[in-house]
């Protein structure tokens, strides 16, 4: 076991190497092949170390440094303990994948040259490690704001189109008025000693008034992040706008720092727990999810709906911290540590299914040019590597046993189980809603996913063009294969998984999962083996054994040739690509029966149109609801503000001398 | 774990593979007999599969390996969950790798496959299905999961057997939250299983189809598995209906002979009657528009969520 000063000594060495990979990208910017060669690989490299770091200094004591970088007299506190280093491993594994992948698929084009990307694209990397180790609001705040401007520059990397400018400064705007949110909330949680390190507020002295302000604050500034309803305006435009790899960095991993900035105010920084505040964020989180899932069926861009499919899996992580908190609250260790362990069991996941998806979504963009899902289609034909591991991601995200998504879902369930022993009369019995609620959105994440799998790879090609699209490149395939493995493990072994969380549990809420005598490798029991015990890699042996069987049967018993012919479709003859389902008819039922979520215009030709045309455009409620208005009434106040401005200086100058007036009287 | 265990588990998922087709026999000739038609023999579902596996399998020109594996995958899941459910006996010492919650993903594993494969043949009519039946199981397994939650709360457990056990020993307590989960579990199955008023498992109209559309361009082999997998999901569900809320007669240890007989005899009781009950339902309902379904889903989801808050206000 390593010491924890040398685990963050080479955190550290691995942000630094980051910087150096990025600014290498700079001195030949337009040496595409030196960069994808050479510097994603190297970045790829740190990534990995990165992991093996966060994973030694999960279960190793917190290890704190102090770097006289920045200002003077206020040098950089930073620390390394289980919560930070779960997240670091989530960063480090995830990007990996995602910097094997970018080395393939980075290529010189319109917009931002390679060797700027790199750059950006390394800072991004490196600022959100410090995000995860600062221990002071000011490297906090830098570290945080520095991750939103690279990402900023990412999202713009085609700054030539109107619309990804657009969708980059609706991103910034919120970014910031989530940054101002956290600068706040800090400003509370100091406590009126003016120190500014984490040290310090953990034991600063709050009453419940200002905690609560400060947990608002941090809701609304990483929840501006995670993309909570209702601020989730920026993550469907932002999330399509960037290049596929740093979408799938943005959604992610960058997402997650939000959940772990939530996580570190709540359970870390937070003098007390208040059950209200479970209860809110339970609630918030959840109506997110549903939101985001029900929008996820409606979209025709496949960016698009993985991005509103992050809404939704932001919104589970949320309820489950919620739910933590709420058990942690009541005084109950065990459904806290469970809840919490769902909810970075989920975190884990999303990073891994989400990045597989987004990446392979990049995979189909450079292979076809098209990212609306009404041209695309039977591309599991010509792009058989992306279809297949896109086919793990899709059954992971689906929530379907035994991949990664089921697990932390399972656990999830299984602490809303518990909230019946919640002593609170009103609470425990609204949580089980919550349960249904958590159920219905999980079921829509399967109908969701068969959409987006089968309208993209599945069925007939519905643009001829189609017919030439390529399968990607081979450290494309790396980068697919790793993070599509990633899945496939974190399904198979939860409970080896669930120990290594052991660590975070009882930094945070001193409670322990682990029950030594009931659970083994392959076998999860985190309560009691009488209450819910589940084995994946049994239960795989199981259906693989059943399936095989039946296939050996109907082999055997089946003695005739398989013959090809063209599909039957109840035997009408003239059937082409247009006739299958698109996305719009997928999306029908849940504008059907989920009708009050949309803003929904439709267009439908009469029986005499000589070229019938039928539109459909579906919109979120909050852009007319909340965003107009506001938008409206900050351009009236500005207005009203420019009144003032006169154009002559004899009324500045009156106006300087009203100001020092007034000034004078306040001060006399 | 002992080998007498591994033998009974074994047993379990035999007689369930073995039997499903004949209690779908059973239904059809119940129905006919309530629609005063001629009866088809008991053993017609297995002259089906018999043929079906005996016929030259006819594939669409550009599906893909998904499409060929998608029945092995399903049949697979049917006769997982065959293994889960504690139909003879409560010692089932697969069930312990799985409880109720897997249970649900695995019948949804099944669905999105079935939905995968309808879509990859890129027909109008199998999107059509892969689409309805994604719309009623977003519908129906949030509510099947609800029932689950009722009983497990009252359990204490979502493991299956030691909820069975559990309604088993108290015999005389009548829990009114259980039958709000009754109604909603029923719901769920005819849904989940293609019957009337959602389905019709005999329908030839194509628009009307929900998951007979889905299987349009299987045939021989696959269609055979398909078939079967269906009749073990009928046969499964009704098993779980047994074991929440009729556990009775469920052996706690099925090692010796006797004990076995009984829990077989009682097994064929109970479906005898189950299945004369669904085709009753069957023939006094029509079947409604698939407009109307969801609504019909979404009130066996409410009914369900019912009987938590049920359970939860009684505290029985």
């Amino acid at each position: 076991m390593a010491e924890p000063a040398v685990l963050l000594n080479a955190a550290l060495v691995v942000v630094a190497g980051w910087l150096a990979v990025g600014a290498a990208g700079l001195l030949r910017p337009h040496a595409t092949a030196l960069i994808a060669r050479l510097l994603f690989p190297l970045g790829a490299l740190g990534s990995i170390v990165l992991t093996a770091v966060g994973l030694a200094a999960l279960s190793a004591p917190p290890a704190t440094r102090i770097l006289p970088i920045g200002l003077p007299d206020l040098p950089l506190h930073l620390r390394l303990d289980p919560l930070a280093a779960f997240f670091l491993f989530l960063l480090g594994s995830a990007s990996t994948g995602i910097s094997v992948f970018g080395a393939g698929y980075f290529r010189a084009g319109a917009g931002t040259s390679p060797g700027l990307l790199c750059l950006q694209y390394h800072v991004f990397l490196a600022t959100m490690a410090m995000v995860l180790l600062a221990d002071d609001a000011y490297a906090f705040m830098v570290a945080w704001e520095s991750m939103a401007l690279a990402s900023y520059f990412l999202v713009t990397t085609q700054h030539r189109i109107g619309a990804i400018r657009g969708a980059g400064f609706l991103y910034l705007l919120l970014a910031h008025v989530g940054a101002i949110a956290i600068l706040l909330c800090f400003g509370v949680l100091q406590g009126g000693s003016w120190q500014f390190t984490f040290d310090a507020m953990r034991g600063a002295d709050l009453d419940a008034t200002r905690a609560t302000l400060a947990f608002a604050l941090a809701l609304l500034g990483f929840g501006a992040k995670a993309g909570l309803v209702p601020l989730h305006v920026w993550l469907p435009e932002a999330h399509p706008a960037a290049p596929s790899p740093v979408s799938a960095l943005m959604s992610g991993v960058m997402l997650k720092t939000a959940a772990y900035g939530l996580l570190r105010v709540t359970l870390d920084l937070l003098p007390f727990p208040l059950w209200h505040w479970g209860a809110a964020l339970l609630a918030l989180g959840l109506f997110s999810a549903l939101f985001g899932v029900i929008f996820a069926a409606v979209q025709t861009d496949m960016k698009r709906l993985l991005a509103y499919s992050s809404i939704e899996n932001l919104g589970i992580v949320f309820a489950g911290s919620g739910l933590a908190l709420l058990f942690h609250a009541e005084r109950m260790p065990l459904p806290a540590a469970l809840a919490l362990a769902a909810t970075l069991y989920h975190c884990l996941n999303h990073a891994m299914f989400k990045s597989l998806l987004f990446l392979a979504t990049g995979s189909v963009l450079h292979a076809t040019g098209e990212r609306n899902l009404g041209r695309l289609g039977g591309l599991i034909r010509r792009m058989p590597w992306v279809a297949w591991t896109a086919l793990v991601g899709t059954l992971a995200i689906a929530g379907l046993p035994p991949l990664n998504g089921f697990v932390s879902e399972w656990l999830l369930l299984q602490a809303l189980l518990l909230t019946p022993e919640v002593p609170r009369p009103f609470m425990n019995m609204l949580v089980p809603l919550g349960a249904s609620l958590l159920a219905l959105t999980a079921a829509l994440a399967a109908y969701v996913m068969v959409k987006f799998y089968g309208v993209i790879f599945l069925g007939q090609m519905r643009e001829p063009a189609l017919a030439d699209a390529h399968d990607c490149g081979r450290l494309e395939r790396l980068g697919l294969l790793w993070l599509a493995l990633a899945c496939v493990l974190l399904g198979l072994l939860p409970a080896p998984v669930l120990g290594l969380l052991d660590g975070v549990s009882a930094e945070l809420l001193g409670a322990s999962l682990v029950h030594p005598q009931a659970s083994s490798v392959w076998k999860l029991v985190p309560l009691s083996a009488e209450r819910a015990s589940y084995s994946p890699l049994v239960f795989l042996l199981g259906i693989v054994a059943l399936l095989g069987a039946s296939a050996l049967v109907a082999t055997r018993v089946y003695r005739r040739r398989v013959r090809r012919a063209p599909p039957w479709d109840c035997g009408f003859p003239h059937q082409d690509a247009r006739m299958q389902d698109t996305a719009e008819g997928f999306g029908q039922p849940i504008r059907h029966i989920f009708a009050p979520f949309f803003r929904m215009h439709r267009e439908l030709p009469s029986p005499l149109d000589a070229v019938p045309q039928y539109r459909v455009t579906v919109e979120d409620r909050f852009w007319s609801l909340l965003y107009l208005p506001l938008a409206r009434l900050v351009t009236r106040a500005a207005r009203l503000v420019g009144g003032i401005q006169q154009g002559r200086i004899a009324v500045y100058l009156l106006y300087s001398f009203l100001t020092l007036l007034v000034l004078l009287v306040i001060v006399l | 774990m002992n080998a007498a265990a591994v033998l009974t588990q074994l047993f379990a998922v035999i007689v369930a593979v073995a039997a499903a087709p004949l209690f779908l026999g059973w239904v059809n000739v119940c129905r006919a007999w309530l629609q005063n038609r001629r009866a088809p023999p008991l053993a017609q579902p297995y002259r089906t599969i018999g043929k079906l596996l005996h016929k030259e399998a006819v594939l669409a020109h550009d599906v893909s390996p998904l499409f060929r594996f998608a029945p092995y995958a399903i049949f697979g899941s049917m006769a997982t969950a065959a293994a889960i459910i504690p139909a003879l006996g409560l010692d089932l010492p697969f069930a312990r790798a799985a409880d109720a919650i897997a249970l649900v993903g695995l019948f949804a594993t099944a669905r999105v496959f079935a939905a995968l494969a309808a879509m990859d043949t890129g027909t109008a009519f199998g999107t059509l299905g892969a689409r309805r039946e994604m719309m009623l199981g977003f519908l129906a397994e949030p509510a099947l999961l609800m029932v689950f939650f009722t009983a497990s709360l009252i359990a204490g457990s979502t493991e299956l057997p030691v909820i069975a056990g559990t309604h088993q020993s108290h015999t005389l307590a009548v829990h009114p939250s259980l039958a709000f989960a009754a109604i909603a579990f029923l719901m769920v199955l005819l849904a989940e299983n293609a019957r009337i008023p959602v389905d019709n498992p005999s329908t030839h109209l194509e628009l009307t189809m929900i998951h007979e559309a889905m299987v349009l361009e299987y045939s021989a082999r696959h269609l055979a598995l398909i078939e079967w997998a269906a009749a073990l999901k009928l046969f499964n569900y009704a098993c779980m209906g047994f074991a929440l809320f009729l556990p009775w007669g469920v052996a706690v240890d099925l090692a010796s002979p006797p004990v076995l007989a009984g829990a077989l005899a009682v097994l064929a009781a109970k479906l005898l009657l189950a299945g004369a009950a669904l085709a009753l339902i069957e023939t006094v309902n029509a079947k409604i528009r698939i407009f109307r379904a969801p609504e019909f889903l979404a009130f066996a989801f409410m009914l369900a969520v019912l009987g938590l808050l049920v359970r939860l206000l009684v505290q029985e």
